[in-house]
């Protein structure tokens, strides 16, 4: 059969997978509502929790879909579509196919097209390279999350303020990076000094939009629950402006 | 005797057969296409390619299990381990969650919603992509328009932006250190940047535990 990097049994190759992936994310949120419904859950708290969820999931869901039109150039549309609906992000994605693709002497984005054994390569290389993940939590995750209820137990102030710490120690290294560029005011360089300013205001408008709705919310009760995909969207569409004014 | 298993046990249970059955799919995937199409892998450029990438993302994958699973919960780490993207939408996505219904994730209740917040958004991503491939050709040109690209390189900002200001308002005592720790650090040192901001995750999570423990021993919290 001739290979091509869109042929119609990779999509239903692919099709299949991302039905299985789909699966397990169906099974695991009808087991949670079976269990709180066993429970005593509020129900009406758990719709809240899946609407809010799902609408704060949107943008950045379009942005994987960017990413998969991004690689959908050099690798063709069922590879992407499979390594971005499991593990994995555009940068992993594409420095675990260029890797490969650069070990058979050639270049993402300037090959014309893969042949099946440069394509097998390039798949196993971004399949194996990202397993980690996947079977490390099924080794070590009961143990450890049990060392963490045990820790509730014995000390439940101390539980809970780990459990924070661990919440704001991964955030701080995200405002953080919004900061990396910020050098570029004294360190001259082929880039306006401003630009790395950008992502500081977006975070600023992000930031004010999230302190309005709480604000505000006291009046709009739902605006509470809406509050991180509004202020997501409104800081996304505030780079726009801000962008064309600073770069 | 032997207790009874409870939901969590459960959980894991499932979460294991679950993970383990689909990284077998997933190899499955290329062996299946080289025997379909009758061709073999580059076995030199295959070796050459996994020593250039396997070991750093091996050592960042285990790496992230210690560091995510005790936040995302069991069923939130089965499911965010296999459908990716945890810490620019599974892990926010769950805060946000756990901090609404003002649950932490070490009870049942917020293990459930942990659980059914990173079970819905999974949901909605695939079935964006799933709407992006079958609409590529008329999606293509908008979601490529030089006018969005702003939007969507400046996504981290605007999310972390509005995370940062509910979550660090509520715990700014033990939040100060490592702000002004990872501000300056991203500031004054070049190699850190976007390629290498998943490095600084463990250490800056692992230093405000530490800032915590002190502030908490000394009763300050």
């Amino acid at each position: 059969m001739k290979f091509s990097i869109n042929h119609p049994i990779l999509f239903v190759l692919v099709g299949l997978l991302v039905a299985l992936v789909l699966g397990q994310s169906v099974w695991f949120l009808v087991k949670a509502l079976r269990r709180a419904k066993a429970i005593g859950m509020d129900p009406k708290k758990l719709r809240k929790t899946m609407k809010t969820a799902a609408v704060f999931t949107i943008a950045p869901a379009v942005a994987i879909v960017i990413s998969v039109i991004a690689l959908a150039k050099s690798l063709g549309l069922p590879l992407p579509w499979l390594r971005l609906s499991v593990v994995g992000s555009l940068s992993y994605e594409t420095i675990a196919a260029e890797n490969a693709v650069s070990a058979m002497g050639l270049s993402l984005g300037k090959i014309a097209e893969l042949n099946a054994s440069q394509y097998v390569t390039v798949t196993l290389v971004m399949t194996i390279s990202i397993m980690m993940g996947i079977w490390l939590v099924p080794v070590i995750g009961k143990r450890l999350l049990g060392g963490m209820s045990s820790l509730k137990n014995r000390d439940e102030k101390w539980a809970d303020t780990l459990q924070n710490a661990m919440f704001i120690g991964m955030i701080s290294a995200f405002l953080g990076y919004v900061f990396c560029d910020f050098s570029r005011l004294w360190s001259p360089g082929d880039y306006s000094p401003t630009s790395g300013l950008i992502p500081v205001c977006v975070l600023v408008v992000a930031a004010l939009v999230m302190v309005l709705c709480g604000l505000l919310m006291k009046k709009f009760k739902w605006l509470g629950d809406y509050a991180l995909p509004i202020s997501l969207v409104a800081g996304m569409a505030s780079a726009i402006p801000i962008t064309a004014w600073l770069s | 005797m032997k207790r009874p298993a409870t939901y969590i046990d459960s959980v894991h249970r499932d979460g294991r057969i679950w993970n383990i059955g689909v990284m077998m799919a997933l190899l499955l995937f290329p062996i299946v296409v080289a025997l379909i199409f009758g061709a073999s892998p580059d076995w030199k450029a295959l070796a050459l390619g996994l020593v250039a990438t396997a070991p750093m993302y091996w050592a960042v994958g285990a790496i992230e299990a210690i560091t995510f699973t005790p936040m995302l919960g069991a069923g939130g780490s089965y499911l965010s381990f296999v459908t990716g993207n945890i810490s620019n939408l599974k892990l926010p996505c769950a805060i946000n969650a756990l901090e609404q219904n003002d649950a932490s994730v070490n009870t049942e209740e917020g293990e459930i919603i942990s659980t059914i917040a990173i079970a819905t958004s999974s949901i909605v991503t695939t079935i964006i992509i799933i709407i992006g491939v079958i609409c590529i050709v008329p999606l293509t040109p908008i979601l490529e328009a030089p006018v969005l690209a702003p939007a969507f390189e400046q996504m981290l900002p605007a999310l972390f932006g509005g995370l940062g200001v509910a979550f660090v308002s509520k715990n700014w005592k033990i939040a100060v250190a490592p702000v002004l720790l990872m501000l300056v650090l991203f500031i004054f040192v070049p190699a850190l940047n976007a390629g290498t901001v998943g490095i600084m995750v463990p250490v800056s999570v692992v230093f405000t535990i530490v800032v915590s423990r002190i502030l908490y021993t000394k009763g300050a919290l």
